[in-house]
């Protein structure tokens, strides 16, 4: 049984990582050119990790889906990035930060890693700036600062509504840099199917070819996976399409344990669905909750166009059921009562599945021109997709998942349960506990890659005797062959429904028992279904082309076919988990306002899952989480 | 509420880089004006898959108008026309019932075809690779206020970094020039006081790389500043011009056509 040992180091919390990075052992500069290193992903966390890794001298080889590396989904970050700078001297602290986003996790983080995160905040902006990134700046030329998600305070750095774009275009740029002093091998259109274990440790991975299906290994003294969160097990979410869950899934299946699967983010603010055929939802920034207020009509199944509901007919339930918070409670609790007013039957637009964000007070208020200037690029952007101006008519919003907190579990080190397996960004468990704050997401990615990794992965390699081990080596045919018959069997299939039609089938199926709602029946009926499903696939999925192509069919068909698994361990994390937290709600553990309920007696721990074999259940592990200087408290938005 | 739409599609379908194309027909029946241009393309998508054919191979990601997969040059324009919009945010309101649409890749000597309407941009990643950075080391930095930047600097260079590299400047002009695309970048960087020790070679270096990789001259069309999907202004073309002139008074650099600023 694999032991978990989240190796914190010694010490009072402030000394940690300064005492940790002293007692890592270095990598001589001479002796960084004869290891190899592969990153997986190039996101804020794998352009990082590259980067910064070759600059040291390393060898690395770095893979991604896309044609670019500067297409990653991290290039889809609207909001802003979080630091402890307190440029706006309202009282910002590192310890502040580290305080509010172990509270935000509603107490499922870690403390020490999430100090760290705060403590290395602060150089993450000042690289970014000197990249070049164009931050918004005041007129004094200094960098300009801005409230988000519900702190009270402004630390959130950003560059219009694409502070995403920006700072992967900054990572990608020293990328770029060391691609061209050959320092790393960029290894574009690459899709990793399986990780590659020799004796115990992780010696290398499988990709294939999307250009023309050819199957590949790749050898190295450690791995980075860098491959971003599982939001698109849901089907619809605010992913983008290429948003995968495979790298990380078969490193499980390989023996990485994966902590905390329930711990999903549902955002309030985005564009409703609006039809059967909708490929993914859009996230309108969180933001405009600053300015727009939210309500429904008070009478059920009312289809009137707003401008005829009168003021007296409309509820504002956020603002009357939190009068502090208002329209600005956290993103669980707004998503939560958006869906209580539908599920009640007050919902508006065609499919009564949306709730009015409505700008009239705040243009009366302050004037069109103010609200064109803060949130010009969101209006324009909605208006594009909806065809309807939201200057005139209230938005129209409803929840839609996006982001995974859940992920690899890793230690201290960000190193999964398989030696030399590093896991970074989105695509481990760490920082976040049950909840992430906005603007931390891309924080945690850049910290993970530029100031963390190139520490921990030196302590690694100089402390590991490496034996030879190339592609040569057996493990590497026997996992080719892994790979290759999983494809040879997905097109030998030729059934008759589209791997859409099934992934949209388990979405459905997976927002329903397992999304803003978690109940003891639901997660049960969703633990039966999703096994029929899967059978299904296997005997009537039809998946057109062949391998030795460029073959989208077959890539979405090779994903599908892990979310099934995803799917089925999501749902038993949520069913084990018999307590309400952040983006967890069971319905059997509430208050009775009808809040979320923390369990602190029984599950102040880490889920930790190991994969048993296809049929068997997983084991689960526990973390036990001490919490030392945020003592936990339940959160109340009244 | 519109009515549903029955669209007649003209597609270019080519098996590899290698094969020869042609545009086939297509009936896209019962759209709904919701849907965004790509979700057409997969209800199409899914309808040929059921019939036993290969679906359109085409390059999206974010759908969003950010990460900058999409584009294809649709009845006769990159990313179907719409001012500011990148082909993933045009939706299907925006046809009439009944019309054909002809959609082809890029077409540009540099950006060979894939599949179907997937070309490879690689030739943009060598030039990102000439210079399209600041050469500094994690860990290396001054603290981010210690270099103050004139508000109006970082919002040009915001707006020319707004560049998502989808090519559909270099798809639009008629030398295949990637002028627009190169000036962005060296504007933006040089624009930052960040960015200033290294403008001079970055803008040679930029430059000369765009000439190996094949791309035309700018012979000031302006079809790029009318393509991009975000607004980015040849004004950065007249920049780097500038730059590079500099640049051309420092070194000898045997340069070939390039339009005086
Ligand atoms: C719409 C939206 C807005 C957001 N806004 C904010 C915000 O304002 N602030 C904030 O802090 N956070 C925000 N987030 C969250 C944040 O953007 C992400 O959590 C973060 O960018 C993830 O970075 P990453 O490097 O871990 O992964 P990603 O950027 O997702 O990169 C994953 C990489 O892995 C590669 N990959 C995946 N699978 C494979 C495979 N099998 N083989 C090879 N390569 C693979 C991909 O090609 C890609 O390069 C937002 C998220 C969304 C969806
Ligand atoms: S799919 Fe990302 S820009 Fe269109």
């Amino acid at each position: 049984m694999t032991k978990l040992d989240a190796k914190i180091p010694a010490g009072p919390i402030e000394k940690k990582w300064d005492q940790h990075r002293f007692d890592l052992k270095l990598v001589n500069p001479s002796n960084r050119r004869k290891y190899e290193i592969i990153v997986v992903g190039t996101g804020l966390a794998g352009a990082g990790a590259a980067a910064s890794l070759a600059e040291l001298g390393y060898n690395v080889k770095c893979f991604g889906i896309h044609d670019s590396p500067r297409r990653a989904h991290s290039i889809a970050a609207q909001g802003g990035i979080n630091a402890a700078k307190n440029y706006p001297n309202d009282g910002d602290s590192i310890y502040r930060l580290f305080y509010d986003t172990v509270k935000g996790g509603d107490y499922r983080a870690r403390e020490a890693n999430v100090y760290r995160l705060a403590q290395v905040s602060n150089a993450i902006i000042d690289h970014c700036v000197a990249l070049g990134v164009p931050f918004a700046r005041e007129y004094g030329g200094l960098l300009d600062n801005r409230s988000f998600g519900g702190a009270q305070l402004s630390r959130t750095f950003y560059a219009r509504g694409q502070t995403g774009q920006q700072l992967l275009l900054g990572a990608y740029s020293s990328l770029c840099r060391q691609i061209g002093k050959g320092q790393v091998k960029m290894l574009p259109r690459r899709e990793m199917l399986d990780l590659v274990v020799v004796g115990g440790r992780a010696r290398g991975i499988v990709t294939r070819n999307l250009v023309n299906g050819k199957i590949e290994s790749h050898s190295a003294n450690a791995i980075c996976l860098c491959t971003g969160g599982y939001g698109n097990v849901f089907f619809l979410s605010t992913n983008a399409q290429n948003c995968n869950a495979s790298a990380a899934w078969r490193c499980y299946k390989q023996g990485a344990l994966f902590a905390n699967p329930c711990f999903t983010q549902i955002h309030p603010t985005c564009i409703p669905v609006h039809g059967d055929k909708q490929s993914k939802l859009t996230l309108m920034s969180e933001s405009l909750r600053n300015d727009g207020r939210v309500w429904v009509p008070k009478k059920k199944s009312d289809r009137r166009p707003p401008a005829q509901i009168s003021e007296q007919e409309r509820d504002y339930y956020l603002e009357r059921k939190y009068p502090s918070f208002g329209n600005l409670v956290p993103r669980d609790v707004a998503s939560r009562a958006a869906k209580e007013q539908c599920d009640d039957g007050r919902g508006v637009g065609s499919t009564g599945l949306a709730v009015f964000l409505d700008f009239e007070d705040a243009i009366k208020r302050v004037g069109k021109g103010t609200i064109e200037e803060k949130y010009g690029n969101l209006f324009e952007m909605y208006e594009r997709i909806t065809g309807e101006d939201p200057y005139r008519s209230p938005m129209m919003i409803y929840p839609a998942i996006h982001y995974t907190m859940g992920g690899l579990w890793v230690d201290y080190d960000l190193m999964s349960t398989i030696p030399g397996l590093f896991v970074l960004g989105e695509a481990n468990f760490s920082d976040h506990g049950a909840n992430r704050l906005g603007a931390s997401a891309l924080m945690q990615g850049l910290a993970d890659g530029f100031f963390i990794i190139p520490y921990c992965m030196a302590g690694y390699l100089a402390s590991t005797k490496f034996d030879k081990v190339d592609i040569a080596h057996q493990a590497f045919k026997d996992t080719e062959l892994r790979a290759q018959t999983q494809i040879k069997k997905l097109l030998a299939v030729d059934g008759k429904r589209t791997v859409l039609e099934f992934h949209r089938e388990l979405g459905l199926l997976l927002w329903e028992k397992c999304g803003m709602a978690r109940s003891e029946a639901g997660l049960k009926q969703a633990l039966e279904k999703i096994p029929e499903i899967r059978a299904e696939y296997w005997q009537n999925v039809k998946v057109p082309g062949v391998n030795e192509d460029l073959n989208q069919s077959l890539e979405r068909a090779n994903r599908v076919a892990d979310y099934f698994d995803l799917a089925e361990l999501l749902c038993r994390d949520a069913l084990e988990r018999v307590e309400s937290c952040g983006g967890h709600f069971r319905v059997e553990s509430q208050t009775e306002e009808g809040e979320a309920k923390r369990d602190d007696e029984h599950f102040a721990h880490v889920a930790a899952w190991e994969y048993q074999g296809s049929d068997k259940v997983p084991l689960r592990h526990q973390e036990p989480l001490a919490f030392e200087h945020c003592k936990p408290t339940q959160r109340s938005y009244k | 509420m519109t009515q549903n739409l029955n669209l007649t599609l003209k597609i270019w379908r080519q098996a590899n880089s290698d094969a020869r194309g042609r545009f086939e027909t297509y009936q896209a029946r019962d759209v709904s004006p919701e849907m965004s241009f790509l979700e057409m393309l997969d209800f199409v998508n899914e309808e040929l898959t059921k019939e036993g054919k290969e679906p359109i191979a085409f390059e999206h990601d974010c759908r969003e108008g950010i990460c900058g997969c999409c584009g294809a040059v649709v009845n006769g324009r990159a990313h179907g026309g719409l001012a500011g919009t990148t082909l993933c945010q045009v939706h299907m309101r925006h046809f009439a019932n009944g019309s054909t649409v002809v959609i082809e890749p890029w077409r540009a000597r540099p950006f060979k075809v894939l599949k179907d309407l997937i070309v490879d941009r690689s030739p943009f990643e060598k030039l990102q690779q000439a210079g399209g950075f600041i050469s500094v080391n994690t860990g290396s930095a001054p603290e981010a206020n210690s270099i103050p930047v004139k508000r109006e600097d970082a919002e040009l260079a915001m707006d020319a970094a707004a560049c998502i590299g989808c090519g559909a400047c270099v798809a639009a002009c008629p030398n295949a020039s990637a002028m627009l695309f190169v000036s962005a970048k060296v504007s933006h960087l040089a624009l930052l006081p960040q960015g200033k020790a290294e403008a001079l070679a970055r803008a040679h270096r930029m430059v000369a790389r765009m000439d190996e990789l094949g791309f035309g001259n700018c012979s000031n069309e302006a079809e790029c500043e009318a393509a991009c999907p975000k607004r980015v202004k040849i004004a950065n073309i007249a920049r780097l011009n500038r730059e590079f002139l500099k640049a051309a008074l420092f070194g000898p650099i045997a340069r070939k056509g390039v339009p005086s600023a």
